[in-house]
């Protein structure tokens, strides 16, 4: 018999930007739905966060990026995950994103990319549906 | 009899609807009517007052929009300095009377724009870079300083800030006492909300009072600090926390200005407020009667403020960045016009209209204009102006004015008891009060116990033309290079002198302003000033709330 494992997701919120209404809100809103998270706080590096990711052993990392600084932000995250052999942590979007840029972020390989005004019940479901 | 039935009706319509859509967003009750009982023991001349007079509730001026109109204050920045000027320039052109100039995130941060930390984050966030006083010169270039008030969005690195712009009208030869503008300057919000700080909380606030002392002493027409509520509610405080906990903040720095031998009213009639409108179009208008009421009687009563001007209660409004939805964005012209008029309904002082597609990016030139125009539109068409507060003596008005100022010292006791505000920053009690607050908000969205057009309900499956304002992707380099050019440009032995002379200062108790002054004359950057700062006062880390 096995038990299932929670669900483990990272909730990051890289660059200078300290907007973190919407990193607490949806670390607490995952966690209300049975999942283990880890919030790194404001404030973390790229490298950090990928550093974090690979040491809490997550299913998902969840970023939270409202300074418009996504572009370089995620280029970032994705190239130190290739370099650390962790490619397969599937990572999710959340912020202030213009629409172009959220489709760019795709094509770099962010699953989902959320903007203001999402339901969490679909953040809840997309985490739930790209672990299992 | 009419009106038993239409009470029952209500009750009825009430049921239907759920009982949760007759909360406001502070989480009162609102009764279905109000009427003469609702606001007994109500003393008109005590209790309101005439406008312009003692405790201010109708206003702080006596004819208020009649005599002059609010100031009309726009976003004027953008990545770089020249770009920002023309974009000053435009607002003005289109009859804009104030702007507001934001700073980038690594500007916030206290960083230069060559730092490896922001790499990728220069010009964000639609706010300028500033790494000199070349780029608050550049920015300010052809502006004039003593018809344009300038709102500089500065927090944690406003003392540097301030002493570029003291160095630049020095060079435009405008004596520092005519110059008008505000600094944001206020650090205590960072902690609780916005979370923009290095230093710890009792050296930010040193550095403040520091500028606020400069300012009383020389530049009696500048407004040092901007205290702030509305950074609260984008973090998600209600409209009574944003107001409790924004008149605690203030309280705070008017004692530690009295704490360091500065008699009160060499400096209170200089403190001004920020408040946000939300959407609760009533609630908010509460919300500044009250905040008019307490701040007079507390500084006259508690403080012993004996002019006038150090009981007035002066704000700039912005409407609700946090109210606008990603989805139908024109939408968020209607919620932009609402909140405008309960703005200018509530007395404010000053107001910035935001752009209709900010839920997704800063906005674009024709979102800017519509705001701007709305502003306008209410100035001079809707008629609102020509009577000073229109909704004075209102029952319900007032009776929510009075519950505000009532939950409002009730926060101020909680505040009290974990010693200060500074001490319940450190133990994390407001930042933990707004992510509640915040998360509880959210949750009614979720729910649909609270109906955002657009969002949770009338959803439209949409592909709209979207204009965007684009930004430079060759800036970030730019910059660097004028920067690197700046720092090969000038006296290293000079600036080495600057940089050393504000580390003695900040290890000492002398005002840090005048050394700041002379190195920004020196043409020292502003993470050279923060980095002598950080070498002395260490950095702080976040209290973890989750």
């Amino acid at each position: 018999m096995t038990t299932k494992r929670k669900i483990r997701v990272l909730i990051a919120k890289p660059g200078l930007d300290g907007h973190d209404r919407g990193a607490l809100f949806i670390a607490r809103a995952l966690k209300n739905a049975g999942m283990e998270v880890i919030y790194t706080g404001i404030h973390y590096t790229p490298k950090m966060v990928v550093e974090a990711a690979i040491q809490e052993d997550v299913d998902v990392i969840g970023v939270s990026i409202l300074s418009g600084a996504h572009t370089t932000i995620f280029e970032k995250i994705f190239r130190f995950l290739k370099e650390k052999k962790a490619e397969d942590i599937p990572v999710i979007a959340g912020g202030t994103i213009p629409p172009d840029d959220a489709e760019e972020l795709k094509k770099m390989g962010v699953r989902a990319v959320f903007l203001p005004g999402t339901d969490t019940a679909d953040v809840i479901r997309l985490v739930e549906k790209i672990v299992h | 009899m009419k009106a038993a039935k239409a009470k029952i009706k209500e009750k009825e319509a009430g049921q239907s609807r759920g009982e949760e859509s007759f909360k406001n967003l502070s989480g009162f009750e609102v009764r279905p009517l109000y009427g003469p009982e609702d606001v007994s023991g109500f003393n008109y001349k005590k209790d309101l007052g005439l406008p312009g007079e003692y405790p201010y509730v109708r206003g702080v001026h006596q004819t208020m929009y009649r005599g002059r109109p609010w100031t009309i204050r726009q976003l004027g920045s953008l990545s770089s300095p020249a770009e920002a000027n023309l974009r000053i320039r435009q607002l003005i052109e289109m009859g804009a009377t104030g702007v507001s100039i934001c700073l980038d995130m690594p500007t916030i941060m206290g960083r230069d724009s060559d730092d490896p930390l922001c790499k990728g984050e220069v010009g964000s966030c639609g706010g300028v870079a500033i790494d000199s006083m070349v780029d608050v010169r550049n920015v300010l270039e052809g502006i004039d300083l003593n018809e344009i008030s300038i709102n500089f969005v500065t927090n944690a690195q406003s003392a540097a800030v301030l002493a570029m712009f003291c160095a630049v009208a020095e060079e435009r030869k405008v004596p520092l006492n005519r110059l008008m503008g505000t600094l944001q300057n206020d650090i205590l919000k960072e902690y609780q909300a916005q979370k923009s700080f290095y230093f710890p909380p009792r050296p930010s606030m040193r550095l403040i009072m520091d500028t606020i002392e400069f300012c009383s002493q020389h530049m009696p027409k500048f407004n040092p600090i901007s205290i702030s509520g509305y950074h609260l509610g984008s973090a998600g405080a209600t409209p009574i926390q944003e107001l409790a906990f924004m008149l605690a903040n203030g309280f705070c720095y008017v004692e530690e200005g009295i704490y360091r031998g500065m008699p009160v009213d060499t400096f209170a009639p200089r403190l001004s407020f920020f408040f946000k409108v939300h959407n609760d179009f009533f609630e908010n208008i509460a919300k500044f009667r009250a905040a008019r009421r307490i701040w007079a009687k507390t500084m006259r009563e508690k403080y012993g403020a004996k002019n006038p001007r150090s009981w007035m209660f002066r704000v700039h409004t912005q409407t609700a960045g946090s109210s606008l939805t990603a989805q139908q964005p024109e939408n968020n012209i209607i919620r932009t016009t609402i909140q405008a008029l309960a703005a200018i309904l509530a007395g404010t002082q000053s107001l910035h209209t935001n752009g209709f597609d900010e839920a997704f990016s800063i906005p674009s030139p024709r979102s800017e204009k519509l705001a701007l125009r709305t502003q306008q539109i209410i100035l001079h068409e809707s008629g609102v102006i020509n009577t000073v507060d229109p909704l004075g003596g209102s029952y319900y008005m007032e009776s929510l004015t009075q519950q505000m100022e009532y939950e409002c010292y009730k926060y101020f006791e909680a505040i009290e008891k974990l010693g200060g505000v500074i001490s319940a920053v450190e133990k994390g009690f407001f930042q933990r009060e707004i992510a509640e607050a915040a998360y509880r908000y959210q949750k009614d969205v979720d729910e649909k116990k609270r109906i955002i057009v657009g969002v949770n309900e009338f959803i439209e499956d949409e592909e709209h033309e979207k204009e965007l304002r684009l930004v430079d992707p060759e800036f970030e380099r730019k910059k660097i290079e004028d920067l690197k050019k700046l720092k090969r440009e000038r006296n290293a032995e000079n600036v080495a002198a600057c940089i050393d002379e504000i580390r003695k200062t900040a290890k000492g108790h002398d005002n840090t302003m005048p050394c700041l002054i002379r190195a920004a004359k020196a043409h020292v950057t502003l993470g050279e000033m923060i980095g002598a700062f950080r070498d002395v006062f260490g950095e702080y880390r976040d209290m973890k709330i989750f």
